[in-house]
């Protein structure tokens, strides 16, 4: 039996869009890290708490496109807190300490989703909602859950309107960012903070737009993680993945969470395949990935994209 | 007047450099050391020792571990319940499969070295790697860790499951039967416990104090310049790891062995390794008596909080509610705690003896 | 019900005003270690919600249990191993009353308390799944577990299979895949899967989900490849749903999914979507509100606004039908231990209730939970009782299970060989004295 191209084949694409996944909660890491050096470890709880937000409101009847500005709205007014009473009395401490406080925002949050909620496993069949909302019935099919089959090679639907998602929003990022007002003073802010302070521009609005929209990235991620996998607890551990994900595409470069992203998604099923074929020994994706990183972070040490530091003594 | 400094007069730099710069600190570490001893052993009961007094020794061992590292040498880590992993199964294995003559305790020191071992095999990335970018090495240890004792049934004797840690393997020479002690008691598990935390606390404090202990300081403040006054930074960080990865393997197997009385792999999780993390900082990154006040503060809070709500309501609440809540005035009171006081609780320590030592004129 | 901060705002003064419960005589003390929070809540609330339900309502009717009244003090364990021995020691004695013993429905915490409980002359319960060379109760005392074993459970989902496909011998040649959470509970069933399969000519590959379970992508990656007949699935929480909407999306066809006893709750499958359409799960308790027990309790409680569970749809669902049924066992233990000595049973007591259950159909009948619980018949030897299961399929348009087989037996013979094999491991290497069953003392009065 020579080698099987067709599984191979599957194998890179399921990975890829496992990748995509991946990205999407390291888009918000990188947002966050960006404009403010902070390695924000309430991501996945984010995730968590918007998706579990929209699912118990679906489920309580409430419409689709009434639940998802409500939601998105939630996560707004949720940056915004956080920004005033956690960002801004802890300005300037050490990274550590800052690391720390977003451990401590996740154990929060944490208790908070499942205090308000519950800690149930939810489904979310997103096809169910936009059966309603699209007004060509008979194109729907795209989004149901299911699979196409293109040269023997098995594709699932989802995971290319979940690309699909993924792609537009970082179109949308990438316009905000380059063309409106408010993007660029973000990136002044995250290239120099004084120096953005010194030609005006109000530093903790900055801040607390970015964690509003790192929480609607969270979000989008959230619903579509939960079309995946479900609502539940284990959300959480999805930031689990996306760390050698932003370590590998340097911590500050959204483009590189997106590489990074690809990387690993498809770096780990291949390991888990063959290097556990060969060793014959399985699970190897658990620890894979972040070997893979060590492996581009000893030739890159700042990641594929990260900006180098100059360190003076 | 019960904290003075008034009649000690330093003559010598000897002097100057003792442990316990204040007599009373010194009476005080002694009378709890004793009480430690020969008190509490025969007045807590087998629910304060198992589920208090063992695992608090236990973790503040792999906090004091973590401490040395992340805290004296600057190197973030998140793998520190893979590296207790490691210690833990090697110990069961040592014991396991040598003779008649190991013991546990040095049963632990040598699984605890081995582990100090790996620790430097994946310390070797902090030479290149730095800052949160090193904790993909770290994680690194501990997913491989839990996956290699997973897939290689050899290291638990190939139970499918856990391993009950049988009693036999506290016996010192049939000491036990000489004096007529239960060996595997909680009593003498405690105290064994005590025995090897308080050996390995002692050396921390004395390493801090030493050349090496500086050495360590130099490289966390800035690594180019320890380099650059000649400081071996590599040398000095991969002996970072080995120590720290020493202690956290000795914790380890005090956690299986002492505590949990069994060995498995769902022991040594991933927010095991968060909560060792939560205990250091808390407590006070570069302190040792932080390390075990964190402990105390962050394994206790939980207990405390389920059990104010079992005698406050009598059980009106359901436990998901408490427990929800405590997670909730848990993450808070971590965040109020890093804004008001981000040296930890050994700063408030520190801060309270400072007034203490100038009261009632502070001026 | 369970009752959330804001509303007790006000019972909060009250509550607090009210003196601590006082341990009168006449009441038996169980611990109850639940999880209601973290990744596994779905089957912690479950499960001891159907508990507390039944137990609740033999104190509404019978006061108690054997004219002793019933009560319980919760323990939050998250399904942590160490949260859960923290509990055990906490909770083994409660207002000065000694616990009866402890059902923390986790394999991890259960087996981290075998040695502790024997000490304690405390029975470890395990309802339906554990450490399987627990069946020998000459080995293991102190541990029980009603219902039926992990081999039991695959032996069964084999015989199962061997049905769909029209007889035993058809197995030959074909190609089942165990699809195993990477846990000390996955694990347990990996090497009997490959023995079934060598008994009966078919071919066995066990592939492991990492836990949690929520990325599966390359495990059904390589199910796609190696082209199985059946997949048999031994998940636990969202690995389930999960697994479904995977192999689903793969184009594997669901009914050929086979679910094992802790994949078969509809919190399990609801999540799942039309992907659960055809899914077959086994059993040893149907779901629904099969048994007169359940009325009873929805009758006297859940009419009266009262009961644990939050969610009234969650009735009769499969993880609280296994709590009633494991209230059930867990009292018939009691009386059988009362008759024998008394209303006021200590522990060590009703380890010999446990251990000499008889639950057959007239009994169950009796008690009102014909139709829910399995025939259990338990003694020195035998630890399990059970051995038999049913399989039921799920149906996406009504949102319910339908029983899809009669009782199957366990291939009982195949899994003692293992299991005194295993069981001899453990008097090696854990320094176990065992008991000798066929000496009247020993079995029957037995620490007593």
């Amino acid at each position: 039996m020579g080698f099987d191209w067709v599984f191979f084949t599957e194998l890179i694409v399921g990975g890829l869009m496992s990748g995509v996944m991946y990205s999407l909660v390291a888009i918000g890491f990188v947002l966050i890290y960006k404009s403010s050096g902070i390695f924000n470890f309430a991501q996945g709880t984010m995730l968590l708490f918007a998706a579990l937000t929209f699912v118990k409101l679906t489920e309580g009847g409430v419409n689709f496109w009434v639940a998802l500005p409500v939601s998105m709205g939630t996560m707004v007014v949720f940056g915004i807190l956080v920004e005033r009473f956690m960002m801004r009395p802890l300005a300037n401490q050490s990274l550590l300490s800052l690391f720390m406080a977003t451990v401590g925002l996740a154990i929060l949050i944490e208790g908070l989703a499942q205090y308000m909620w519950d800690s149930a496993i939810h489904g979310l069949q997103l096809a169910d909602f936009l059966d309603l909302a699209l007004l060509d019935p008979v194109n729907m099919t795209i989004f149901v859950v299911d699979y196409i089959e293109w040269l023997d090679i098995l594709i699932s639907k989802f995971d290319i309107f979940a690309t699909i998602v993924a792609g537009t929003m970082i179109l949308i990022l990438a316009v905000f960012f380059q063309k409106t007002r408010t993007g660029m003073s973000l990136r002044a802010v995250s290239d120099d903070h004084l120096a953005a302070m010194a030609v005006g521009i109000p530093l903790s609005r900055v801040w607390a737009l970015v964690w509003a929209v790192t929480g609607i990235i969270a979000l989008i991620a959230g619903l579509l993680w939960a079309e995946r996998v479900s609502v539940s607890f284990t959300l959480v551990e999805a930031v689990l993945k996306a760390l050698p994900v932003i370590l590998i595409g340097g911590l500050t470069s959204i483009p590189g969470a997106i590489v990074g992203g690809l990387i690993i998604g498809v770096g780990e099923k291949l390991g888990e395949i063959y290097l556990g074929d060969l060793i014959g020994v399985q699970g190897i994706e658990t620890w894979f990935s972040y070997f893979i990183a060590l492996v581009f972070l000893l030739f890159r040490p700042s990641g594929l994209f990260g900006l180098k530091t100059i360190e003076r003594v | 007047m019960i904290y003075r400094e008034t009649g000690t007069f330093i003559t010598s730099y000897l002097e100057d450099r003792k442990l316990f710069p204040i007599p009373f600190d010194k009476w005080a570490m002694a009378v709890f050391m004793l009480f430690m001893v020969f008190v509490v052993p025969f007045i807590a009961s087998d629910y304060w020792l198992a589920a208090h007094l063992i695992p608090i020794l236990a973790y503040g061992t792999a906090a004091l571990g973590l401490n040395l590292l992340t805290g004296m040498t600057g190197q973030l880590s998140l793998g520190t319940a893979g590296f207790m992993c490691f210690g833990a199964f090697f110990t069961f294995n040592i014991m396991l499969r040598s003779p008649e003559w190991m013991n546990l305790p040095l049963a632990m020191m040598l699984a605890g070295s081995v582990t100090g071992v790996i620790g430097i095999i994946f310390g070797l990335p902090s030479i290149r790697i730095k800052g949160f970018y090193l904790l993909v090495s770290t994680l690194a240890a501990q997913y491989f860790a839990l996956w290699f004792f997973r897939s290689y049934p050899y290291f638990l004797n190939y139970a499918t499951a856990t391993v009950t840690l049988p009693d036999h393997h506290f016996d010192f020479y049939g000491i036990g039967d000489v004096f007529g002690v239960d060996m595997a008691s909680f009593e003498a598990k405690y105290l064994m416990s005590l025995g090897v935390v308080s050996a390995l606390a002692l050396f921390a404090k004395n390493l801090m104090r030493s050349a090496t202990g500086r050495n360590f300081m130099a490289v966390r403040d800035m690594d180019i310049a320890a380099s650059v006054i000649g400081i071996p930074v590599i040398r000095t960080k991969m002996l970072a790891f080995f120590v720290s990865c020493f202690y956290c393997g000795v914790g380890g197997a005090l956690f299986c062995y002492a505590y949990l009385q069994v060995l498995g792999i769902r022991t040594f999780e991933m927010n095991r390794s968060f909560e060792i993390l939560f205990m250091a900082i808390i407590g006070g990154l570069g302190s040792i008596a932080g390390s075990f006040y964190g402990t105390v503060l962050v394994y206790e809070f939980p207990i405390l909080f389920s059990w104010a709500g079992d005698y406050l309501f009598g059980g009106a609440f359901d436990t998901a509610v408490v427990d929800n809540v405590a997670k909730i005035t848990y993450g808070i009171l971590i965040i109020a705690l890093l804004i008001r006081e981000p040296g930890g609780l050994a700063a408030l320590w520190a801060t309270a003896k400072q007034k203490l030592r100038t009261w009632p004129f502070p001026h | 019900m369970k009752t959330k901060l804001w509303i007790t705002g006000l019972a909060m003064a009250t509550a607090m005003s009210a003196t601590a419960p006082v341990m009168a005589e006449g009441e038996v003390y169980i611990p109850m270690p639940v999880y209601r929070v973290g990744p596994y809540a779905t089957g912690g609330t479950g499960y001891f919600g159907g508990i507390i339900d039944y137990y609740t309502l033999m104190n509404m009717t019978e006061g108690g249990v054997g004219g002793m009244k019933i009560i319980w003090n919760e323990c939050e364990t998250n399904y942590n191993d160490q949260k859960g021995v923290e509990c055990y020691h906490r909770q083994k004695e409660f207002q000065g009353k000694q616990a009866l013993f402890f059902d923390p429905l986790s394999v991890g915490i259960s087996t981290s308390l075998v040695a502790q409980g024997r000490k304690d002359k405390i029975a470890i319960i395990a309802v339906n799944h554990g450490r399987t060379e627990g069946q020998r109760g000459d080995v293991f005392p102190y541990y029980f577990m009603p219902g039926i074993n992990t081999y039991d459970e695959h032996s069964i989902i084999t015989a199962y299979i061997g049905e769909l496909e029209g007889g035993m011998e058809n197995l030959a040649g074909k190609k089942i895949v165990l699809l195993f959470h990477g846990s000390t509970y996955g694990r347990e069933a990996v090497e009997f899967t490959h023995m079934l399969c060598e008994k009966h000519n078919c071919s066995s590959e066990a592939i492991e989900v990492p836990h949690p379970g929520n990325e599966q992508t390359s495990q059904w990656l390589k199910i796609r490849r190696s082209k199985p007949d059946y997949v048999v699935l031994r998940g636990w929480g969202v690995m389930n749903p999960v697994a479904m909407q995977t192999g689903v999306r793969m184009g594997f066809p669901i009914s050929n999914l086979i679910g094992n006893i802790w994949s078969n709750d509809d919190g399990d499958v609801k999540p799942a979507g039309s992907s659960a359409n055809g899914y077959q799960a086994i059993t040893t308790h149907p779901t629904g509100r099969v048994a007169k027990v359940i009325d009873e309790i929805v009758a006297k409680l859940y009419d009266q606004g009262q009961g644990d569970l939050e969610d009234k749809s969650r009735i009769g669902s499969n993880y609280w039908n296994l709590g009633v049924m494991a209230g059930v066992i867990h009292l018939e233990a009691v009386r059988v231990a009362q008759a024998r000595f008394g209303a006021d049973v200590n522990s060590a007591q009703v380890r010999w209730g446990f251990e000499n259950l008889n639950l057959d159909t007239a009994r169950l009948t009796e008690l009102g939970a014909n139709g829910l619980v399995p025939e259990i018949k338990t003694n020195c030897m035998d630890h399990v009782g059970g051995h038999q299961a049913k399989f039921m399929r799920w149906v996406y348009a009504e949102t319910k299970w339908e029983v899809a087989s009669d009782w199957i037996d366990g291939d009982v013979e195949l899994s003692q060989a293992i299991i005194d094999a295993k069981a001899e491991n453990a008097i090696e290497n854990e320094g176990i004295t065992p008991r000798d069953c066929n000496d009247p003392a020993q079995r029957d009065d037995f620490d007593v």
